[in-house]
């Protein structure tokens, strides 16, 4: 049984570096730690410098995504016992500009988010004194997978097209504008639609489908494009129709 | 130094953050609102509640009940008057949420369905799943995108709060990604910065609970009110802390010792019975669960484990089509993180640190007594949870409050000028203190030792149950602490992303939170709530009828005195569970 | 003061990798997606092969002739093999995507991934079947 797991982990410090570096550190390896612990126990004991995002350590609020072995994960989620022999190589999220070490940059990210309206759109208020919009159980199952986003950004990582085409709105975020279009009380889809299918929309999505493969909450944004896709195809259609919608 | 200025300034962008900032945008949309947090908001600790939030909407419940609940379930020593407008505000709180698109889970008719939840008589607790937290925050969040006028400040890290005029006028922060300090003036702040779990060693909290804005408050002049009242959340996973919903035990799961026994029936929490009764045994109030487990331990009936002792939480018998409709993300952490399916296996569980009820000092409508300064959520205590919260009355208060808040600090910046010189200059000073810091080389102390010493003593000290000569001992270690975290040295002395120089300031924001955790615990010589001394073990509504008040002393331990609790209709009775 | 995301938007000093341009080499799971794009070209193939073979016939016996002996070629032989396994890769790839973006619903429930993938396999070789048998018999 081993002691300890060797780790790799890109470092750049801008000020230093002009691009990043891997330095080797050698960890404890126990059984119940994960690859975010064996950060934990480096910057704590070997080298204060190393700079990383964390904060639940519970896979729900979405800040440690990093690449583990060439695939991303969220670092709080990936035994150590998983992830073979070792040395485990630890790099920051893939297709993002990186900020420093482990951190990347996810501006652009938040831009989109803001961009494809996700909130409640309504042609009419119901006052709050009216009680609650109903929604039945089968009505709330529509969306509810969608909704499970945490943002980790883990399917940026994972889809070639954003990495080839930055300017691609990307899954998350076209699976959280789904989620509001699904959403028996929003009135939305129409505004959403304007948005996404245009360039960068929902159509740059040629369906490689590694987003919902790498998606830690199973929210399935492949599948949450691709409905959209025929639901925005078959609003085309009918629009063509003499009496159709417009 | 850059300066920017705003008229309402949101510290902290979590529930009660977000929830204040749509207020202001809102109520005063000719006044500027900027949210500074120092994680993107989605990242909040909000995202990470589970089991519900509580507001009286069915019929069968009443205000007053919910009241009572509350104001019995904090042992009393909550303000009446703020729980009686809390319970009054939170259905349409929880109404408006709704509207804005929370996906509470319904019943087949389409209403919105409640559960029960520990030490509540009624049901009246909503739900999303077990993911109530994270439904919640991320609602609140893509609610504000849609307000053009909330400005925010993403991964900016405050350091101070400037004070002139004895006026709160704004904020000093480092932007994380690039090492520029800022000033902020603000003609109002909000702290909703959260609680500050992770200056004990075993907690729910996540990394970022320091205290950030609790210890801002307190080194501008704000008191710090019941800061001796810290909730042990009696279910968390034993090596991680990770959180086991209290909604477990209300969907009907059992607390048993390593007999198999349902232990809670010896401590005067009712009788065993198969399916789950209200404010009875597993739904009794959570600090009496936590006190329950440390009797077992002293008795030799709670099993040893790698990390510690722990009981088991048995949701076997509700079969698997319940535990994947109600509590699916509590399978789901157990699979991962134990590697137990509690579909057929017992979970094991420790009281674990989850709560702080203590805060910066408020009225009922957010105010400290710093002018300018306003505080809501967990970062505040009004004081709605008294000497122990109830669990789902913490969400609800993050919208209650943070609603409160922001629109008094609307109405206070409506009416203020812009910041003068004298704040500027207090800024330049703090930017100065930041650069030798971050430059400092020499140093003897490392930042993960201190820490370690500080769960030490906190959890020895300042845990479950507390001692007068044990707290002394931890007041006097938490001083040498607070001196070595001067000393301390860092490897890190880059301006990009420097994370080392943020641990290092949180770290001085909790040992300052502990000094007065610590002192409030020594002067209460009481037993009441999740406060409990084996020296003093009767409560004492004679002398200690009030919340304590920490204020902190140039060299020195915090000066505590004490403010009366408002009582309105409930006069102190007997806490009763189970009978 | 302006409204919007108060950050510094972009700093020279973050880094940029490049994308390399065989980053489809880079796992199974591209280069399966990259062969399945490039399957359609299969499709392309034997679509535009079933038009020349019916202008082929329109011209009359000896064009037809001509072109059935250019089909028996050893070039054509093997290039129809290739197209023909690609487009069998093509139409397995595609019927595993299908429940992805199908969602159909029975009554307020979603019918399960395994009935949607197995009725187009059904469907497939019934429809197979059929032709075999037509071509077969005669």
């Amino acid at each position: 049984m081993r002691q300890t797991v060797g780790v790799s982990v890109a470092r750049y410090r801008p000020e230093q570096e002009a691009e990043p570096v891997f330095q080797d550190y050698e960890v404890p390896f126990r059984k119940d730690w994960v690859v975010l612990d064996a950060l934990n126990y480096i910057k704590d004991r070997l080298d204060g410098s190393l700079s990383f995002r964390w904060s639940c350590r519970m896979g729900v609020c979405g800040s440690c995504g990093m690449m583990v072995n060439g695939q991303p994960k969220l670092t709080c989620a990936a035994f150590l016992s998983d992830q073979g022999e070792g040395p485990i190589r630890v790099e920051p999220l893939r297709f993002f500009p990186v900020i420093r070490d482990l951190v990347v940059d996810i501006t652009d990210f938040m831009r989109k988010l803001k961009k494809v309206k996700p909130w409640i759109v309504r042609e009419t208020e119901k006052p709050v004194a009216e009680g609650e919009y109903l929604q039945t159980p089968d009505q709330l199952d529509a969306y509810k997978q969608f909704s499970m986003c945490i943002n980790c950004l883990l399917c940026y990582s994972a889809c070639p097209i954003y990495g080839l085409e930055p300017t691609f709105v990307g899954p998350a975020a076209i699976a959280l504008a789904q989620r509001y279009n699904m959403d028996s009380r929003d009135q939305g889809a129409r505004e959403r639609l304007e948005i996404l299918s245009h360039k960068d929309g929902m159509w740059e999505c040629t369906f490689v489908g590694e987003c919902t493969k790498a998606c830690p909450k199973h929210v399935d944004p492949a599948g949450a494009i691709q409905q959209y896709k025929l639901a925005s195809a078959a609003h085309w259609f009918k629009t063509l129709l003499p009496l159709g919608s417009r | 130094m850059e300066i920017l200025s705003c008229d309402v300034l949101v510290v902290g962008g979590g529930g009660a953050g977000l929830r204040a900032a749509i207020a202001v945008a809102e109520g005063h949309p000719a006044l500027s609102v900027a949210v500074i947090s120092k994680v993107y908001p989605m990242r909040s600790h909000t995202v990470s509640a589970e089991g519900g939030a509580a507001a009286v909407i069915k019929p069968g419940d009443s205000l007053d009940a919910h009241a009572y609940d509350t104001i019995s379930g904090g042992d009393w020593l909550c303000d009446q008057d703020a729980v009686e407008a809390f319970v009054k505000e939170a259905p349409e709180e929880m109404l408006r949420i709704e509207h804005w698109g929370c996906p509470w889970s319904r019943e087949p008719d389409g209403h919105v369905a409640v559960r029960p939840f520990g030490g509540m008589k009624v049901q009246r607790t909503w739900f999303a799943a077990d993911k109530t937290g994270f439904h919640m925050l991320h609602t609140l969040f893509q609610t504000t995108l849609k307000y053009e006028g909330i400005r925010r400040f993403d991964e900016s890290f405050v350091t101070r709060l400037l004070v002139d005029e004895g006026r709160c006028q704004g904020v000093v922060a480092i932007e994380l990604a690039t090492g520029q300090i800022r000033a902020i003036t603000a003609k109002a702040v909000i702290v909703c910065t959260g609680g500050c779990g992770k200056i004990f060693p075993f907690t729910t909290n996540a990394n970022i609970k320091n205290g950030d804005g609790m210890a801002l408050a307190y080194r501008a002049g704000a008191p710090l009110k019941d800061m001796e009242f810290v909730q042990y959340h009696p279910t968390g996973l034993p090596f991680t802390g990770i959180l086991i919903t209290e909604a477990a035990r209300a969907e009907g799961g059992w607390l048993l010792n390593k007999d198999g026994y349902r232990y809670l029936q010896d401590y005067d929490l009712g009788k065993p019975e198969p399916k789950p009764v209200l404010r009875s045994m597993e739904l009794g109030p959570r600090d009496r669960l936590s006190q329950a487990f440390v009797k077992e331990q002293e008795k030799g009936r709670t099993m040893e484990g790698p990390y510690g002792n722990y009981v088991h939480l048995d949701v076997r018998h509700l079969g698997r089509k319940t535990i994947e409709k109600k509590i699916p993300f509590v399978r789901e952490l157990c699979l991962k993180y134990e590697n137990i399916d509690p579909v057929s296996e017992m979970i094991p569980v420790r009281p674990v640190v989850h709560y702080m009820m203590g805060g910066v000092s408020t009225d009922i409508d957010g105010a400290t007594p710093l002018a300018g300064l306003y505080a809501a959520g967990e970062a505040a205590c009004v004081s709605i949870n008294g000497a122990n919260r109830l669990g789902s009355n913490s969400l609800t208060e993050l919208l209650v409050f943070g609603a409160r808040a922001g629109k008094a600090a609307g109405v206070f910046a409506a009416a203020q000028r812009p910041a003068g010189p004298a704040v500027l200059a207090q800024a330049q000073d703090e930017g100065r203190r930041l650069e030798e810091r971050l430059g400092r080389t020499a140093g003897t102390e490392k930042i993960a030792t201190l820490r370690t010493e500080m769960h030490q003593t906190m959890e020895g000290s300042a845990g479950i149950y507390r001692t007068g000569a044990a707290l002394e001992g931890a007041a006097s270690k938490i001083e040498e602490l607070r001196l070595r975290c001067e000393a301390v040295s860092l490897d890190d002395h880059s301006r990009t992303f420097n994370t080392e120089l943020t641990s290092a300031l949180e770290l001085s924001y909790m040992l300052d939170l502990a000094a007065a955790i610590v002192q409030s615990a020594l002067q209460r010589k009481e037993s009441r709530g999740s406060h409990q001394r084996t020296d003093h073990p009767a409560r004492d509504d004679g002398k200690y009828l009030s919340h304590s008040l920490a204020y902190r002393t140039e060299d020195g331990p915090p000066r505590i005195e004490y403010l009366p609790v408002t009582i309105t209709r409930w006069p102190p009775a007997e806490r009763v569970y189970g009978r | 003061m302006s409204a919007g995301v108060g950050y510094t938007p972009y700093h020279p000093r973050w880094y940029r990798r490049r994308v390399s341009v065989w980053w489809w080499m880079e796992s199974r799971s591209y280069t399966g997606f990259v062969l399945r794009e490039i399957s359609s070209v299969a499709v392309a193939f034997f679509a535009v092969v079933l038009i020349a073979l019916l202008r082929a016939l329109a011209r009359g016996p000896e064009a037809y002739a001509r072109f059935a002996a250019a089909l028996a070629s050893p070039l054509m032989l093997a290039a129809s093999l290739v197209a023909f396994l690609f487009v069998l890769f093509h139409a397995v790839t595609w019927f595993h995507l299908a429940p992805t973006a199908m969602v159909v619903r029975v009554r307020g429930k979603r019918v399960p991934d395994a009935v949607i993938l197995s009725s187009n396999y059904l469907a497939w070789i019934v429809l197979t079947a059929a032709v075999a048998f037509i071509l077969l018999r005669g």
